[in-house]
């Protein structure tokens, strides 16, 4: 999650379609696009245990087990079953809230899950919000203040410091925010603890939000020129309009489209990218859990985790399909091509 | 034309810049780095001493770690396993990804839906969802962080090359090849590689710093690498655990995963500009110097006298032309692209782009001197605009109507309703049916005819003194063109307001307008009347080469616009 470059390409041209009636073709459209989703994320996390190379249940009892635990194991997880039963089993636990119990904690993977859940959301959507209340405006004050050429120091500054500080990797960020204001400045606890209470959330967010941060500004800086050189904005100006209401009113709705395509992307990676912040503060999240689970080969973990990151993308995915419809009705026919 | 493309872009050729300098450099020494080292330094890195935890001396630039390894050593040996574990991961991502995303075009039309619908769904779910579920299967090690990784980022590429390709088979060079029956392996190996190379070496770079940092992650939290061996991600992490008492330990594993990241990301980004045939450098010129100017003149609506319009590199795109408009006439300027009629509208408009600038000796509207800073107000009651290009003058994203009422709320005090009153009955004098629904709706659901209405009656709304129109029917069908004519000649007839009418078609300059200059290369060549032009009378060999390159398409007959 480096690069508005990569992330610019993947959101992709937008394919018009048209429908006879376009909300209509869109909710089924987009009902359809869940469904396929869900049923991907199922089969594929089922799959985790059966693709695991050699045999499934000597690698879950681990190697020193004896032929009898193995056995056990084989017997308890259902892996002597058909392949069909199995996978009907897996999914009629998932629909009564049932994901099997941890192998190493002992408790019921959907109580880790609930326990976990809150930890990731949190530092996620708020390090998201910092990063569209900073990134946005800095991104078209930056073009707007160079536009044409002008404050060439202040344009390569900024390509200077966003390009750097979006190509260093949060993990690395997280560690030197430990260093410098928990270690150095002791200021803020370097890991989380519950009797440090809000106190353990600013550097986790802080790791969380300055890349993706760097990349929106970029991004946003980009198309904020571009929008600046179009016939519309020469119109506007040819109305005598306050510049504040020329870059409110005219230019920032033509932004929204490609900030928003971008913000779901960069929200949707953040749930995968706490994994790796989480480890870096202990933060007792999802990440960690995970983490967790693939070094315990504790499999129920991994594929609840997997399952529950999965479906957050996929909520993301459609609150920015959804919002996008509305900003611009023109989306309706083809919609958003993330799904 | 619009005036953004007047203003030439600097030619296609491959700008060296720092930071490509930069990247290529770092980059060389990390690969330099990667080769050498283990050759020297490996003893230093993994012999097991008793200087345990040593803080950075002469001796370990870096300081020492639990085993007494020496730190600097450690990192710089630990290059050769990151960088050949990133270049195996790029190698599956991108082999696989180019393979499904060119193929994915060259299939029946179904398959392709589907297909790219599948690569749709995989991408907008983070690429380390799927690494999880590889490295769970797996398990931890080398190999599968590289397997996991790299597979991980097939959809990714995939989505890249189909987009890519997608532009590329729309050219006709493809589909010709195809449609001649050369096999779908040898358009993609001729075809649709070559034309996509650029790109992908950008993306190529970009990603080998994403593929870096993320395969640095999995071994950073322990998924990775595995003890004894090391990389950047797992020496980070072993750092970690002592970053109380030797925080210095993180600087060398730090230090590479950010150099080496960086370089990749400077040539990615270097590459792409200097491909880029828009990234040259722009400057603003110097502001203009308006020696020798003198008071702008009363008796006549429109006075320019030595207008000269230049950009940064001190051309003159406009060379001193001088004209007059009269009190409700109608001056028509023509010239081909590039001519400068364009460039003197908007200098008369005070429009010009940041990247222009214009002086004259007189330069004024109505006795307004606009050499001058004028109050917008003033600029929005006299000067009403007309643009080219219906479609992209109004802003896509909001409605009709706010848009077409914005100089009456914003200079003249009309509030909301009473705006949208006034320009009903304006759309309503063009010719436009049922103005309030029109208002509601985007311009997009307008065809460009009814845009070009609503934008004259915009324009009209303020009851200019002077309207500018800039090639006001170009964009139009023929059949529209002899409306919106026939609109401008009632509005001239009927309120008396002076125009400017641009335009590069003869017919229509010389059905519409009372006076015609003919400009070419900044200047004018002729001034001749209305009369004059339609009756064949220019004496300009320009004016009548113009002329000849107007097709008669029994464009007298058809304009019926004559005043």
């Amino acid at each position: 999650m480096s690069s508005e470059l990569m992330a610019d390409e993947i959101a992709g041209p937008r394919r018009p379609r048209p429908t006879v009636s376009p909300w209509v073709g869109f909710a089924l459209r987009r009902a359809g696009g869940l469904l396929v989703s869900v049923l991907v994320l199922v089969v594929v996390t089922f799959l985790i245990i059966q693709l695991i190379p050699g045999d499934p249940a000597l690698a879950v009892a681990g190697p020193d087990a004896s032929a009898a635990d193995v056995e056990r194991v084989r017997t308890e997880l259902g892996l002597d079953l058909p392949l069909w039963q199995q996978f009907a089993d897996y999914v009629g636990g998932l629909l009564r809230g049932d994901l099997g119990n941890s192998f190493t904690w002992g408790v019921p993977v959907s109580t880790i899950l609930a326990n976990r859940l809150p930890f990731t959301i949190s530092i996620a959507l708020v390090a998201m919000a910092i990063v569209l209340v900073v990134a946005v405006p800095l991104g078209m004050a930056v073009s707007v203040l160079t536009r044409g050429g002008r404050r060439k120091p202040l344009d390569l500054g900024f390509g200077v410091v966003t390009g750097f500080l979006s190509s260093v990797p949060g993990y690395v960020i997280a560690t030197l925010l430990v260093v410098v204001f928990a270690i150095t400045l002791g200021i803020v606890p370097p890991a989380y603890s519950s009797q440090a209470g809000f106190a353990s959330f600013p550097l986790p967010i802080i790791a969380l939000a300055i890349g993706p941060a760097c990349t929106v500004a970029r991004v946003v800086r980009r198309e904020m020129s571009a929008v600046l050189e179009q016939d519309y904005i020469r119109t506007a100006r040819g109305w005598r309009l306050r510049p504040s209401r020329i870059y409110l009113r005219y230019a920032l709705p033509n932004l929204l489209t490609t900030t928003l395509t971008l913000s779901g992307l960069i929200l949707a990676g953040m749930f995968g990218g706490t994994i790796v912040i989480e480890s870096v503060f202990a933060w007792p999240g999802l990440g960690s859990g995970v983490i967790a689970g693939i070094l315990n080969r504790d499999y129920p973990v991994i594929q609840g985790i997997v399952l529950v990151i999965g479906l957050l993308a996929t909520a993301v995915n459609l609150v920015v399909d959804i919002a996008l419809a509305l900003i611009d009705p023109r989306s309706l026919g083809g919609s958003n091509d993330s799904l | 034309m619009t005036v953004s493309e007047v203003v030439a872009v600097p030619g296609r050729r491959f700008r060296w810049t720092a930071g490509l300098v930069a990247g290529l450099v770092g980059m060389g020494l990390v690969v330099l780095t990667a080769i050498v080292a283990p050759f020297f330094l490996s003893d230093a890195a993994n012999a097991l001493t008793s200087q345990a935890n040593l803080p950075p001396s002469a001796e370990h630039w870096l300081g020492t770690d639990r085993f007494g390894r020496d730190m600097l050593a450690r990192s710089l040996v630990s290059t050769r396993l990151t960088l050949i574990m990133t270049v195996l991961a790029i190698i599956i991502s991108v082999g696989a990804g180019i393979l499904v995303g060119t193929t994915i075009w060259m299939a029946p039309r179904r398959v392709r839906e589907a297909g790219l619908r599948a690569i749709d769904i995989a991408v907008s779910y983070p690429s380390l969802l799927l690494t999880l579920v590889i490295a769970a299967i797996l398990g931890p090690g080398t190999t599968s962080a590289v397997l996991a990784i790299g597979v991980a980022g097939i959809p990714t590429f995939a989505r890249l090359t189909s987009n890519l390709a997608a532009s590329v088979t729309r050219n006709d060079y493809v589909s010709t090849a195809r449609l001649m029956g050369v096999s779908p392996m040898r358009v993609i190996v001729r075809h649709l590689l070559p034309n996509m190379a650029e790109s992908l070496l950008v993306l190529g770079a970009t990603s080998f710093a994403i593929v870096l940092v993320e395969l640095s992650g999995l071994s950073f939290i322990g998924l990775g690498v595995q003890v004894p061996d090391y990389d950047f991600g797992a020496l980070l992490a072993s750092s970690l655990a002592t970053i109380y008492t030797q925080p210095f330990q993180l600087v060398g594993p730090a230090g590479m995963i950010i150099i080496t990241g960086l370089s990749a990301m400077l040539i990615g980004d270097g590459i792409a500009a200097a491909v880029d045939p828009k990234a040259g450098a722009r400057s603003i010129p110097a502001p203009g110097d308006n020696a020798g100017s003198r008071p702008v003149r009363t008796d006549v609506l429109v006075d320019v006298e030595n207008l000269r319009v230049r950009g940064a590199n001190g051309k003159a795109l406009v060379d001193g032309i001088s004209f007059t408009v009269n009190r409700g006439e109608i001056l028509g300027i023509v010239g081909e692209s590039g001519s400068g009629k364009s460039l003197t509208a908007m200098a008369l408009a005070k429009l010009l782009p940041e990247n222009l600038v214009a002086t004259a000796h007189s330069l004024g509207v109505d006795g307004i001197d606009l050499l001058g800073d004028v109050a917008p107000t003033t600029l929005a009651k006299s000067i009403g605009l007309i643009y080219q290009d219906p479609s992209s003058t109004f802003n896509p994203a909001l409605r009709v109507g706010p848009q077409l009422t914005e100089v009456l709320r914003a200079h003249l005090g009309f509030t909301r309703r009473s705006a949208r009153t006034r320009i009903a009955s304006g759309l309503t004098a063009v010719h436009l049916r049922d103005p309030e629904r029109l208002m509601r709706q985007h311009p997009h659901q307008l065809s460009g005819g009814m845009r070009q209405r609503a934008m004259i009656a915009s324009a009209l709304a303020a009851d200019p003194v002077l309207m500018i129109a800039d090639e006001p029917t170009t964009a139009l069908d023929v059949t529209v063109q002899a409306e919106i004519l026939r609109e401008f000649s009632a509005i001239n007839t009927g309120r008396s307001t002076g125009m400017i009418f641009i335009s590069h078609d003869m017919g229509v300059v010389g059905a519409l307008c009372h006076r015609v200059i003919v400009m070419r290369s900044g200047a004018i060549v002729e001034e001749l009347s209305g009369d004059a032009l339609r009756e064949g009378r220019a004496q300009h060999p320009y004016t009548r080469q113009l002329i000849a390159a107007t097709p008669r398409l029994h464009a007298a007959e058809t304009i019926e616009v004559t005043q």
